[in-house]
Formats: C-alpha cells, structure tokens, sequence
C-alpha cells in the first residue's frame, strides 16, 4: 500500500514538472492569439512567422557566438586546472577550488552588476565579449567538476607506461591522457554551450545593443500579440536543448565501462 | 620516474593553475572589490563625488521599503526551499529504494524539463496562473466556476510555486546522492534490531541523507534570493523582491553607489543566513544520531 502511494506521488510530482513545460509545443501549435483552454485547432503558422524574424534570427546567431566562446574558453580553463589539482600536489589546491566555486554562491545579479562596474571603471563598450567574461564565471566550475571527475576516473599507470616507453611528456599527453580524458572535454563543451545559451541576467546587463536570444525573449514577452511566436522558439529550444543533452550523456559514457548516473 | 616527475613539477602546477586564476581575479573578484568601492561613494550626475561616506549603508538599512524587500526575499527564498526540498524527498527517496531497474530512466525523465529555457519555463507559471491563464480558463470551461480566480498570480504564492518548479533539479539530485550512498546493511540492521519502518527512516535514513539536504537547501537558497526574473513576472508589486530594487538603481534610477550597497548588504544577509542554517543543521543532525 505504502509502495503504491509513493509510486503515485511519483508520477504526480512527474506532472508537476512537466505541465508547465509542455504548455509550450502546445499552444505553439495551436491557432490563437490567445493562450487559454480550449484549444481552437492546429497551425504551424507561429513557426513561419519566426522563421521571418529577422531580429530573432541576430539574436540567435549573438547567441551562438556567445555560447561558442564561452565553451571553447571555459573547458581550456578548466582543463589547465583540472590538469594542475589532479598531477600535481599543490598547496593551496582547496583554497583555489574554492575561489573559482564562488560564482556557484553569488546571485547572477551580483555577477552581472559587478561586471558592470568593471566596464564602467576600465571605459569599455557593453558588448558580446563582455557576456562571454560573464559567462565563463557561471561555466568554469561546471566544467571544472566535469573535467576533475574525468582525471581521477583513468588509470594513472597508463601514462606512466607511456613515458617508460620512451614518449616524451607532450606526446604521452596527446596519445594517452587527451584521448582518455576527451569524453569529459566534450560533455564540458556542451554543458558550457548550454548554460551559456540559456543565461539571461549577466547577458541582460552586459550586452547592450547586441541582444542574446534571452535578452531578446525578455523583450518580446512585453507583447501579448508575439507570445505565440515566442512560445514557438521555446519549444524548439527545449527539443534542441533534449537532443544535445542527450548527446553529451551518450558521450560522457563512451568507453566508462560501469555505468555513471547523473549529473 | 613518475615520482621524480611529480615531486619536481609543483612549479609546472602553478602555471597550469595561473590562468584560471587570472581570468576568475580579473572576471570576479576585481568586479566585487569594485561593487565594495561603489557602496562607499555618492552619486553625482552621472559619476561620483570625492570623498568616502557609510551613507548609502544607512540608507539601505534604514530605509523601511528596503526593509520589506529584504525580508521578504529571505522570507520567500526560505519558503522555495523548504517546498522544494519536502517536495523532492519523496521523489528522491522512490527513485533511490524503489525504482530500481528503471532508475536511469527516472533520473532522466526528472531532469528533461530543466533543459528548456530558464525565462520561458518561469513564463510558463505566468500563462498558467494568469487572470486569462490555464486554471481559470480551463475551470470556466468545466463550469467549476463563474469568474477567474485571481488569488493565482502577482503575489509571492506564484513566485514559490514558481522557483520550487524551477529549482526541483537542484534539490531531487543532491538528495537522490546521498540517499543512493547509505548502507543497505544499516537498514537491515535497523530491523533486525526492531525500529518499524517508520522509526527506521526516521533514525537511520532521514539523518545519514542530511548532507544531501543541507546541500540542496544551500544549492537552492543562495541563488533564489537574488531571483529577478521570477519575481519580476509572476510576483507583481507584492511579490517583488531585492534583486528588483538592485535592477532599478542599476537601471532607470541610476544610482550606482545605493546599488551597490544594497547587493552587498543582501549577500552578506543571505551568507549569515546559509552559514547559520548550515550550523544548526549539523547541531540537529548530530542530536538525532
């Protein structure tokens, strides 16, 4: 009896998550201006109006740029650091791991005032790479974890026996360690991307005249006319963001032979 | 060789370490040690005056409208917490004890709905909630009843029912860890030694899962203070909270130094807070055991 409550909790709590989610396909789909039950019938005709935004398709590309750099910039640094606390013994590892956690701690405005204030006082223009510093704050832990996790997982004596064959220290690290460790560097690259994409605050303060695809959602949910087309992007986003996640999992696996769940 | 290698390297580990460092230095704490600067000067026109001044900490801690912003966003943080954490438990503890098999497929499901838009999945209350919104239509509809009810949104119930959806991750996953680590062989020897089932969760489970909940609990209060989107579409004025106010001098007011304070103050509220919480936890934990 107590099983089945739980169980029945479960897929309620299911729901719970998943209602407000599916609201998007739905009424993306649905062909009226206005979001309320009942549903009137099926068009497609919101997608083809975002296919038409011309100022939807520069945020997206902004986007884009952003999460790219942002990926790129964030897995390089936490490469170097994952590499520098898992080789080697160093002092003040803890403390070092700590200071680059912070972000994690501090609320996204903090972040995004803060940053502000720098470009303010150092006389730079709001701009995309602005965003990309902001960015690289929320993603370098993450990528940090993943890639620390990763160093740890392999076995040691592998490039041990690679030097002891007479590989210098550079080629040992690209034929054994990359190799080994490449997994954990593309789930960094597409968590990053992710994050990245989907980060509106910091963007909000930072970007200026250069909107970001959130920073250009934020503006159109002002206009009950465009929430169709708005509702629209969403769901493509979701079925993307499904996919890509999807993929990272599939990735971050390879050649892990027990099998690794969660985050 | 390798230990050679490894003993002689401390230098070649700094420098794999130097710029990570350099970029959060520059990225984090030169910014913050700005914010620090801000929150001592005046506005004047568009820069600041000369001079140091506490004014804009007096004016932060005095002002009584910033009062009620402050509390209320602890108070509500507080409140997402808590709902979130009771909320997930059940969930957590079902995928960690009785899914077994279909584990994995649990854990992915749970989190699909957090790979979709931050903004849109907070929207999503908003269309649900509203005066034309989901409930009332839908209710109008069957007939339950005659006029939208309009206790749903712009208060702080929206915003927490808001951020216990958005955060759900944050919590279902830190609980299902430590709950996933606890010795089976504990449990047994509870029953063996005669604790029911509830007596037994509430002595073995609930305790060694702790550090998962303290986790979650941190994990989810700390950011949800400084929430802005959140409050800004669902709250209403009612439900407006700190991050709000810290926009708006940031923003249309443009009083910079009176920001600063007020983000300096809220994250030093909302540490005490966490660094508190976390303490008494562990006193309460260790009581129990």
């Amino acid at each position: 009896m107590r099983k089945h409550a739980l169980l029945l909790y479960a897929f309620a709590y299911l729901a719970f998550l998943y209602v407000p989610v599916l609201v998007l396909p739905i009424f993306s789909f649905n062909d009226s201006q206005f979001i309320a039950f009942p549903l009137t019938g099926f068009t497609t005709r919101w997608y083809a109006a975002l296919g038409a935004d011309s100022a939807m398709l520069h945020a997206l590309v902004n986007s884009l740029k952003v999460g790219t750099a942002t990926a790129l910039l964030s897995t390089l640094l936490g490469l170097l650091a994952a590499r520098a606390v898992t080789r080697y013994r160093l002092r003040g590892t803890g403390a070092a791991l700590g200071f680059i956690s912070l972000p994690l701690f501090i609320p996204d405005i903090v972040l995004g005032i803060s940053l502000l204030l720098l470009l303010g006082v150092a006389g730079l223009p709001l701009s995309l790479g602005a965003v990309v510093l902001g960015h690289l704050l929320v993603c370098v832990p993450f990528a940090l974890t993943v890639l620390i996790a990763r160093f740890e997982g392999f076995d040691r004596d592998l490039e041990e026996a690679s030097a002891d064959l007479g590989e210098n220290g550079w080629m040992t690290f690209w034929r054994v360690t990359f190799p080994l460790i490449l997994p954990g560097i593309l789930a960094s690259l597409l968590l990053a991307f992710i994050t990245s994409f989907d980060e509106f605050l910091v963007a909000y303060f930072l970007s200026g005249t250069e909107p970001t695809l959130p920073v250009y959602i934020w503006g159109q949910l002002r206009f009950p006319e465009r929430l169709p087309v708005v509702l629209a992007l969403g769901a493509i986003i979701l079925t993307t963001s499904i996919a890509l996640v999807a993929l990272a999992e599939y990735v971050r696996n390879l050649g892990v032979k027990r099998p690794m769940v969660g985050a | 060789m390798a230990e050679k290698g490894r003993n002689q390297g401390a230098e070649n580990g700094y420098l794999l370490l130097a710029p990570t460092l350099l970029v959060m230095g520059l990225a984090l704490a030169a910014p913050l040690a700005l914010v620090a600067i801000y929150s001592l000067k005046t506005q004047s026109g568009i820069g600041l005056s000369d001079g140091w001044t506490l004014a804009r900490y007096g004016e932060v801690l005095g002002r009584a409208s910033y009062q009620v912003l402050f509390w209320r966003s602890l108070a509500v943080s507080g409140a997402v917490t808590l709902v979130t954490l009771v909320l997930a438990y059940p969930m957590a503890y079902f995928v960690a004890f009785r899914a077994r098999r279909a584990k994995f497929l649990w854990l992915i499901a749970l989190t699909i709905p957090f790979w979709t838009s931050y903004l849109l999945r907070v929207f999503s209350w908003k269309i649900i909630l509203g005066f034309d919104g989901l409930i009332n239509s839908g209710l109008m509809r069957l007939g339950l009843i005659d006029h939208p009810l309009t206790f749903l949104l712009y208060n702080p119930f929206a915003v927490v029912v808001t951020l216990a959806h958005a955060w759900a991750a944050f919590a279902i996953l830190p609980i299902y860890v430590s709950l996933e680590k606890i010795d089976r062989a504990l449990l047994e020897a509870a029953t063996d030694l005669g604790d029911g089932p509830l007596r037994r969760f509430l002595r073995v489970t609930l305790p060694l899962s702790m550090p998962g909940v303290i986790g979650a609990a941190i994990l989810i209060f700390v950011p949800t203070t400084g929430d802005y989107v959140t409050p800004t579409l669902v709250g209403g004025p009612a439900g407006s909270m700190i991050a709000n106010m810290i926009e708006v001098q940031f923003g249309r007011i443009g009083n910079w130094p009176l920001g600063s304070a007020l983000a300096l103050v809220s994250m030093v509220a909302v540490a005490m807070v966490a660094g508190s919480f976390v303490l008494l936890a562990r006193w309460a934990a260790a009581q129990v055991r």
